[in-house]
């Protein structure tokens, strides 16, 4: 077990290498000024310019820029905002508002598992019933609207038309999680319901779940013990894959909900071209989600004990 | 012996009794009702077996062999699967009628079942251990220890070597014959009367297969329990079955002794199974397959099913479905002409 | 988003994973009972039928409306719907029925651009991965793992904000560059259960060569999987588009995309004009619908193990 985790994180490493590289290079490496693309539309002042090109420390060669940068990274040295809070460290801005930002993935991961894996297994257990087909055509439905259209949609059903539910802000609390974190969670959740529902029915029919009914056991300990189980196997691959949809979702989302997390400020800083501030958070989120996908590579190990550790 | 029963039902049934059978089916109908339309899995089939007695049901794929088993075991899907008649009775008690919570305490204590392939059959993430432990767990309420330490007593009484160990590994470290007989440990944990061997040793090699045979042979003495042996393989019904029920299209078409079946058979669907295989004395003495196919369990032929591929069908045949009905006692056969087959057999 | 996992939407049952034991043959008739299936299935033909006319309008869109998208009325500037302009007006005051019709044709050639490129890379590094393996797969594997490793939007959203002129080429090669993994793998694991089959093994031992294997042999037999995963993929890019668009990493005026049309308006002001919102993402969502469903059903029916 020990080798099979320190063989996953060798070869994460190739991975976040040449992602993060791929990221660098394509903003500060592509033909034309990098620094007037950083500053967008507005002309940064000339000793703006002076410092960027200092920092980033473009007058060296690309792979030695590369390495002073993630060098910088990795020691929490993200850059200086350039517009949407001018002059913060960017992971002062990112230890400012990750809290928000957790708070909505949790709620969402909530939301996905307990409704999407909840509806998965009524789904399979009464298959092709009405309740079936509503599971099956809602997922559909959702996973074909884009995220940002069903978080404006619900904020005009709950928040305007019956005013239910906050829309905007954290001022309310917890409440305030509720409407974006289950708008973050939709494509996820109707994922997971499908996923669910077919991975149980295969399950269901498969020969161990007949050797559990021979067993004399009930219903409820067959589906909830042995089918379930195994079930879950494709689902928990899935939830680290999804941790990318949730990541992307979290920019859109709190830019909607007006949510000061740090995908809210991603939103802002890509509006208004703060291109410090939305390369050092997606290089974050890059990490994070392939840290993620170590993480369920392990879980899933101990899930399911057919993979091998070698 | 008793008397015989004697019905033209086609579901009659007409054996030798020499005690009282623990579990018998009777007139037996599945069906399968698919979009393609209803198959009839098995239509009216009767067995029983006594404790410490061996019934063989013989049959090719497709013929329902199976289905009867998965019947009584509770394994018959619904839908597609429905059991439109006839009843199953363990200790007297009919099983088709009994409420859930009695089902599944006979599954559990009264007869237990193991599968062909163990692979499949076993649950992939949990251990072997586990999965034994299980039944004590949930059926004697033991606890842990005490649930593994039964467990481990049965792997050990099954032949697996270092029992104690081996509890804790998953079905897929175990070799294929090993499996198999952890499968039987499991099946035999909470000493059933009744142990149903569904092709038990098709998926294993030549001569693994042989072991498990022997070890099931073994227990069924020790534990005096009837073993239900559901085959298609004509030498290992001869070697270890007492009785058999040889099985065409969803119907028994001759049950008898397995020694008298097999020598003078009554049926021309067994006369041709006999005919099929090599016999030894003969080595190069041509075969003589039976021609033809089976048919399609969802187009029957009216009449006898097996009629379109007989020597010995006449209009009759294609006419009126044949029941079963006894030959002599203890023998029944399901043909018109049962007494030419012999003759000719 | 990410592009999906190919086995997402069908869970265990990914088309990776289904036997391909069919000779070539078969695989023909593979084709030829599916369609037999798909054509009485509502699911498959309505949008394929709505496909149809999107793709028209995006090639004509002039046969659909009178106007055109830049004849502007500010003093009418998103104005509700009323009698002869549908769908109201823009906040420009132009009428929003013409640009959405106008817009079909950046967001559908977007989707076409990127679903084309990245059935290209899949057929062509898929193939060879999975049938020479060795190192050449060692080495794509792992290329594809980078690329995996970065979340679609994600990605997208940072390599376009370092591009300063973003137009439908623009935006469909950095998808393109990103999005490919997930159809490469499918149609690399289809590839490697096709070459270890039976007649595969077959005409190898006749003496038919790689070439000739790979073309006539494998990926006839591999292919059908990628081609439903890549019916759904169009449909998740076009939503990915729209996505992107909307939160201003994609497309710009005075380019013209469904993407667009949502994106100009600041959020807040789409709420107190909702038309402005249902209109444009409704389209979005019929066309991604229509390629999630029609991809969805194509891969059910070309699934042997679901016959």
């Amino acid at each position: 077990m020990g080798r099979y985790i320190l063989r996953r994180i060798l070869q994460m490493v190739p991975v976040v290498i040449c992602a993060t590289f791929l990221i660098y290079a394509m903003n500060f490496a592509l033909p034309g000024d990098p620094v007037r693309a950083l500053g967008g539309e507005r002309p940064l002042p000339e000793e703006v310019q002076e410092q960027i090109r200092d920092r980033y420390n473009l007058d060296d060669p690309l792979l030695v820029q590369y390495g002073k940068y993630m060098g910088n990274v990795l020691q929490g040295d993200l850059g200086e905002s350039l517009a949407v809070r001018r002059g913060t460290d960017v992971s002062d801005i990112i230890a400012d508002t990750w809290p928000v930002t957790a708070l909505l993935a949790l709620v969402a991961f909530a939301f996905e598992i307990v409704i999407g894996i909840g509806a998965g297994v009524v789904a399979a257990l009464r298959s092709g019933s009405f309740l079936d087909n509503l599971v099956r055509g809602s997922t559909i439905l959702i996973v074909s609207v884009p995220i940002f259209v069903i978080g404006l949609v619900a904020q005009i059903v709950f928040g305007v038309r019956l005013g239910i539910l906050p829309v905007a802000g954290t001022a309310q609390g917890w409440v305030s999680y509720i409407l974006p974190g289950f708008v973050l969670a939709a494509v996820s959740l109707a994922y997971v319901s499908r996923i669910t529902r077919n991975s149980l029915m295969e399950n269901l029919r498969a020969d161990y779940v007949r050797t559990a009914t021979a067993k004399g056991l009930s219903r409820r300990r067959v589906v909830g013990r042995h089918a379930l189980r195994n079930s879950m196997i494709p689902v928990v691959t899935f939830l680290a894959f999804d941790l990318g949809t949730l990541l992307s979702g979290t920019i859109v989302t709190e830019g909607i909900f007006n949510l000061n997390g740090i995908g809210g400020i991603a939103f802002d800083a890509i509006r208004q071209q703060d291109g410090t501030v939305v390369v050092g958070i997606v290089t974050m989120f890059v990490l994070i989600f392939v840290l993620a996908n170590l993480i369920v590579d392990i879980l899933y190990a101990v899930l399911d004990p057919r993979i091998r550790y070698d | 012996m008793s008397e015989l029963p004697t019905t033209h039902d086609t579901g009659a049934w007409s054996l030798p009794r020499r005690g009282e059978p623990v579990l018998s089916v009777r007139d037996l109908h599945v069906e399968f009702r698919t979009r393609r339309g209803t198959l009839q899995a098995v239509r009216g089939v009767s067995w029983d077996v006594e404790p410490g007695e061996t019934l063989a049901i013989l049959g090719e794929s497709g013929s329902g062999k199976s289905v009867s088993a998965q019947a009584v075991m509770g394994l018959i899907d619904s839908p597609p699967g429905h059991i439109t008649s006839g009843s199953i009775h363990f200790r007297g008690r009919d099983l088709l009628g009994a409420p859930e919570v009695e089902q599944r305490r006979v599954r559990a204590e009264g007869v237990s079942i193991i599968f062909q392939d163990a692979l499949t059959a076993l649950n992939p993430v949990f251990t072997v251990g586990w999965q034994i432990a299980e039944l004590f767990r949930v059926h004697r309420g033991l606890g842990r220890r005490e649930a593994y330490q039964r467990a481990g007593d049965l792997l050990d009484r099954v032949g697996i070597p270092s029992a104690r160990q081996r509890l804790h590994e998953y079905p897929h470290q175990f070799s294929g014959g090993m499996r198999q007989r952890a499968m039987i440990a499991m099946a035999l944990a909470l000493e059933p009367d009744v142990l149903i061997a569904d092709e038990p040793t098709t998926a294993l090699d030549v001569t693994v297969q042989a072991q498990i045979m022997d070890l099931l042979t073994d227990l069924q003495r020790d534990l005096g329990m009837g073993l239900v042996l559901i085959t298609h393989d004509l030498a290992v019904v001869a070697d270890v079955a007492d009785r058999v029920a040889v099985m065409y299209a969803g119907r028994v078409v001759e049950t008898g002794r397995v020694r008298e079946v097999f020598t003078d058979p009554a049926h021309p669907y067994t006369l041709g199974l006999m005919r099929s295989i090599p016999p030894l004395e003969r080595r190069t003495a041509s075969l003589d397959p039976i021609r033809g196919t089976p048919p399609n369990p969802g187009a029957l032929p009216v009449g006898c099913a097996f009629a379109p591929r007989c020597a010995f069908a006449r209009d009759r045949c294609r006419e009126e479905d044949p029941a079963l009905e006894v030959v002599e006692a203890g023998r029944a056969s399901a043909c018109h002409f049962s007494e030419e087959v012999r003759r000719d057999g | 988003m990410s592009a999906p996992d190919p086995s997402s939407l069908g869970g265990q049952q990914s088309a990776a994973e289904a036997t391909h034991g069919e000779d070539v043959a078969e695989g023909a008739s593979l084709w030829g009972e599916a369609w037999r299936d798909l054509r009485r299935n509502p699911f498959f033909v309505l949008p394929v039928l709505v496909i149809a006319v999107l793709t028209v309008m995006a090639i004509w869109p002039q046969l659909f409306t009178d106007l055109v998208p830049r004849s502007c009325d500010l003093s009418r500037s998103a104005d509700p719907p009323e009698a002869g302009h549908w769908f109201g007006f823009d906040r420009q005051g132009c009428d929003l029925y013409t640009r959405v019709v106008y817009s079909t044709r950046a967001s559908l050639l977007i989707g076409l651009t990127v679903t084309l490129g990245a059935f290209a890379i899949a057929l062509v590094l898929g193939s060879l991965s999975g049938y020479y393996g060795r190192w050449l797969d060692a080495v794509l594997g792992r290329i594809a793992d980078v690329f995996f490793g970065i979340p679609l939007v994600i990605g997208a959203i940072v390599l376009l904000t370092a591009v300063v002129d973003r137009g439908v080429w623009q935006v469909s090669a950095v998808l393109t560059l990103l999005a490919w993994p997930p159809m490469f793998r499918l149609m690399r694991s289809t590839v490697l259960s096709a070459r270890e089959s039976d007649y595969v093994q077959a005409a190898r031992a006749l003496g038919a060569g790689n070439a000739r294997v790979i073309i006539r042999h494998v990926i006839p037999n591999s292919i059908a999987p990628v081609i439903a995963y890549a019916t759904v993929f169009m449909g998740v890019i076009i939503g990915a588009e729209a996505t992107l668009t909307f939160l201003g990493a994609g497309l710009q005026l005075p380019a013209l995309s469904w993407g667009v049309l949502l994106s100009s308006p600041p959020p807040r002001e789409l709420l107190n004009t909702p038309h402005l919102l249902l209109f444009p993402s409704l389209f979005v969502s019929l066309t991604v619908l229509s390629f999630v469903l029609a991809g969805d059903t194509l891969r059910d029916a070309l699934d042997p193990k679901l016959r």
